[in-house]
């Protein structure tokens, strides 16, 4: 016996707060992407506290596809990152408006 | 409070301070540092849920890759530090508020909801047991996924040359 399952849902609401807050007040391209992996991160807290409450695996096998599809979007928004900085010289999204 | 228990909370105060100092950091490698320290907690946290092979891909990916990327770009390109602004206070105190009530709201929610106060058993499912399921029930999932990374490496690949070609083109 470990702890009640709401406390894990609590947990996870807290951390998947933080990273919204993050993604959101942050003005800098690559802590808002920062912000999103915290959000995938605790997206599979859930999942596998979830896992273990019913004892099922799919909540596992699903935790693996989030690790996969973080890995795909930190990779690509990367290096979307690297090139618009290449462009513009800058991090602050709000530089970002080539099509004006 | 049964060990475990407290092993559990420690863990996750660990984790929930660690990724509140980065999401506020303004050195960017202090924020990246930080937040490893977060992955690890995480990894912490799936080990105790009984997932151990999900632990070690927590360290090996999140901790170790994505991160050491992070790294890598904010060590690549010299940032000057930005003069992050805070909004004004009449655009984030709505949102606060509205944030706060949502929050109370999904805590008072998840409470009150019949099955939450289940306590959670101890049990693992060795990475064997594990990966008999993954492939016995979704080995076209994982196909899909294996699409998906080498579509990440094409992007990223595109992305990093386009520029240095045409670049070469128009010396030509």
């Amino acid at each position: 016996m470990i702890v009640p399952f709401g406390h894990v849902l609590v947990v996870f609401g807290i951390i998947f707060g933080l990273g919204v807050f993050c993604a959101v007040v942050r003005r800098n391209l690559i802590m808002i992407v920062l912000g999103i992996e915290i959000m995938l991160n605790a997206a599979s807290i859930a999942f596998v506290g979830a896992a273990l409450r019913w004892q099922n695996l799919e909540g596992q096998t699903f935790v693996l596809f989030i690790l996969a599809v973080a890995a795909t979007e930190v990779s690509v928004g990367l290096a979307v990152i690297v090139y618009a900085f290449r462009q513009t010289g800058s991090f602050d999204p709000n530089n970002f408006n080539l099509l004006r | 409070m049964t060990f475990y228990g407290f092993l559990f909370y420690v863990i996750s105060a660990a984790v929930i301070g660690s990724t509140a100092i980065a999401i506020t950091r303004r050195n960017m490698v202090h924020a990246v540092v930080y937040l490893v320290v977060s992955f690890f907690g995480t990894a912490m946290l799936f080990y105790l849920f009984g997932a151990p092979f999900l632990a070690a891909l927590e360290v090996i990916i999140y901790a170790g890759a994505i991160m050491v990327l992070f790294l890598f770009v904010v060590m690549m390109i010299r940032v000057e530090s930005p003069g992050e602004v805070m909004f004004p206070l009449s655009q984030w105190l709505p949102a606060a508020l509205f944030g706060l009530i949502y929050l109370a709201v999904a805590v008072v929610m998840i409470f009150r909801t019949s099955g939450t106060q289940v306590p959670l058993s101890a049990l693992t499912a060795s990475p064997g047991q594990f990966a008999l399921y993954v492939f016995e029930h979704h080995w076209f999932s994982i196909e899909v996924i294996s699409t998906l990374l080498l579509l990440a490496l094409v992007g990223a690949l595109h992305l990093g040359l386009g520029r240095r070609k045409n670049r070469v083109e128009e010396e030509i």
